[in-house]
């Protein structure tokens, strides 16, 4: 377990000292949001009532873009080979890397967000509701983008496969997390998210330690 | 006169060796493309010239007889490349992959076909080419993921690594395709509901039926006779590839 630990923090080191990717990542995500004003017109209720889908769509872009960067670095200075011959199962390994990226990546698009409310004039309420719709959706994106990244990590032109890949497959998070925010829904859009992140969380670090495996061979 | 001591492999490993496969599917050719040409002059003169009209539909009824074969083709295919993807995984079987990469470019192809024969159908029926209803979307969804399987294809160098890594993705489709089917149909739904495969038998008339299941069979077997041609295109194509570089690295010593 410690092994597990000291690689969730060996990557968040790696991400806050080095390169400032997390930063750039919120600036995209923001920017996102900004541009869609500029396309669709600087009408207030027609934005409030498309914000919550303006925000899901800029989150889905930036985790994507962020997909890249998971193993691709380690996998270039001959870390990832490394790791696969620890002591830790390369199945946790994953699971670890897949916490660091979370934390480098979604976490700091949920502190962003209440900017992008209020650039799109969401009411605090539908805000409340959209964070709590992306704590629970975006572990399952980044779980499905691990999958991603392990499968065109041996790719050097892999960039722009795995968001093509990976899109298709979390669709299903996209509607889930968009339909929480419908309030005549009622829970079940909640409780479908909550499950399909939980399971696409449990399942995805075997599926993409599977896939390195296979890359290394 | 050398004589074969060798113990003869069981049918399963024979079937594996890609050299075996072009020997004894080459006499699969011919009587494939038969069948085939024999159960689409069928299925079309039934389709076109003795199957009735519909009550309220007329005429445009006939594009279900190409409509519903391609929508079943672009699911059997997956289930063919879900099946080949445990074949790669599980027993390491050689011509698993060709399999998987052979079937892909078809599938996308068939999964086109059935949403533009049902965009076809859509506009004078329901008066649109598209919406946003939810086995049109799954559809649309399972095109897209095709897509990137064959993208990812292409993007590989070396193949046996590729076969492994893909045989993951498709498997990784397989079991979310479920999900997605589930999850676009809670969100939206508007086309009519099973009617062929139902626990209760076929909602439709035997007239209207038996051109239908003649057109699944001719269209199943066009799949099949495809799939045939291009695996042995890959295996030979493969071939090539690797003799060419046996050439190159003769030449440079």
């Amino acid at each position: 377990m410690s092994g597990f630990g000291a690689l969730i923090g060996r990557d968040l080191k790696l991400a806050f000292r080095a390169g400032g990717e997390a930063l750039t990542l919120v600036l995209f995500f923001v920017m996102v949001a900004v541009i869609v004003p500029f396309a669709i017109g600087p009408d207030r209720p027609q934005l409030s009532r498309l914000a919550p889908g303006i925000v899901w769509i800029a989150a889905f872009l930036s985790m994507l873009l962020g997909l890249d960067r998971l193993f691709r670095a380690d996998d270039e200075d001959g870390s990832l080979t490394l790791l696969r011959h620890s002591s830790l199962p390369l199945e946790a390994v994953v699971a670890a890397k897949v916490i660091a990226h979370w934390l480098v990546t979604a976490l700091p698009l949920l502190v962003a967000t209440p900017v992008l409310a209020l650039l799109l004039s969401m009411s605090w309420e539908q805000w409340g509701r959209t964070v709590l719709a992306l704590v629970i959706g975006t572990p399952g994106l980044v779980s499905f983008g691990a999958l991603g990244a392990a499968v065109t990590v041996g790719l050097r032109r892999g960039g722009l496969i795995a968001p093509v890949l990976i899109l298709p497959l979390a669709i299903p998070v996209m509607i889930f997390g968009v339909g929480m925010l419908d309030p005549l829904a009622g829970s079940g859009a909640t409780l479908f998210l909550i499950a399909l992140s939980l399971v696409v969380t449990a399942f995805s670090p075997f599926a993409a330690a599977l896939a390195l495996r296979a890359a290394g061979e | 006169m050398s004589v074969d001591t060798v113990k003869q492999p069981n049918w399963f490993s024979r079937l594996a060796h890609p050299g075996q496969f072009l020997a004894w599917s080459r006499y699969l050719i011919w009587p494939l493309g038969i069948a085939t040409a024999l159960s689409f002059a069928i299925g079309l003169y039934f389709a076109f010239f003795n199957s009735p009209e519909d009550y309220q539909m007329g005429d445009m009824v006939r594009v279900m007889y190409v409509h519903v074969p391609n929508a079943w083709l672009s699911q059997l295919v997956y289930g063919v490349m879900a099946v080949s993807a445990l074949g790669t995984l599980v027993w390491r079987h050689p011509l698993a992959d060709v399999a998987n990469k052979a079937a892909a470019p078809l599938g996308a192809v068939f999964t086109a076909l059935a949403l533009y024969t049902g965009a076809l159908w859509g506009r004078p029926t329901w008066g649109t080419f598209w919406e946003w209803d939810g086995r049109m979307t799954s559809t649309l969804v399972l095109l897209l993921i095709y897509l990137g399987i064959i993208a990812l294809w292409r993007a590989f160098d070396d193949q046996l690594k590729a076969g492994r890594i893909i045989a993951i993705v498709t498997l990784v489709g397989a079991l979310n395709l479920p999900v997605i089917k589930f999850s676009v149909d809670w969100w939206n739904t508007l086309h009519q509901p099973a009617s062929v495969f139902t626990a209760s038998g076929p909602h439709m008339p035997i007239s209207i039926l038996t051109p239908l299941l003649v057109m699944m069979l001719a269209f199943t077997l066009l799949f099949a006779l495809l799939q045939v041609v291009r695996m042995r295109t890959e295996i030979l194509r493969r071939r090539a590839e690797t003799l060419s570089r046996q050439a190159a690295l003769g030449a440079t010593k």
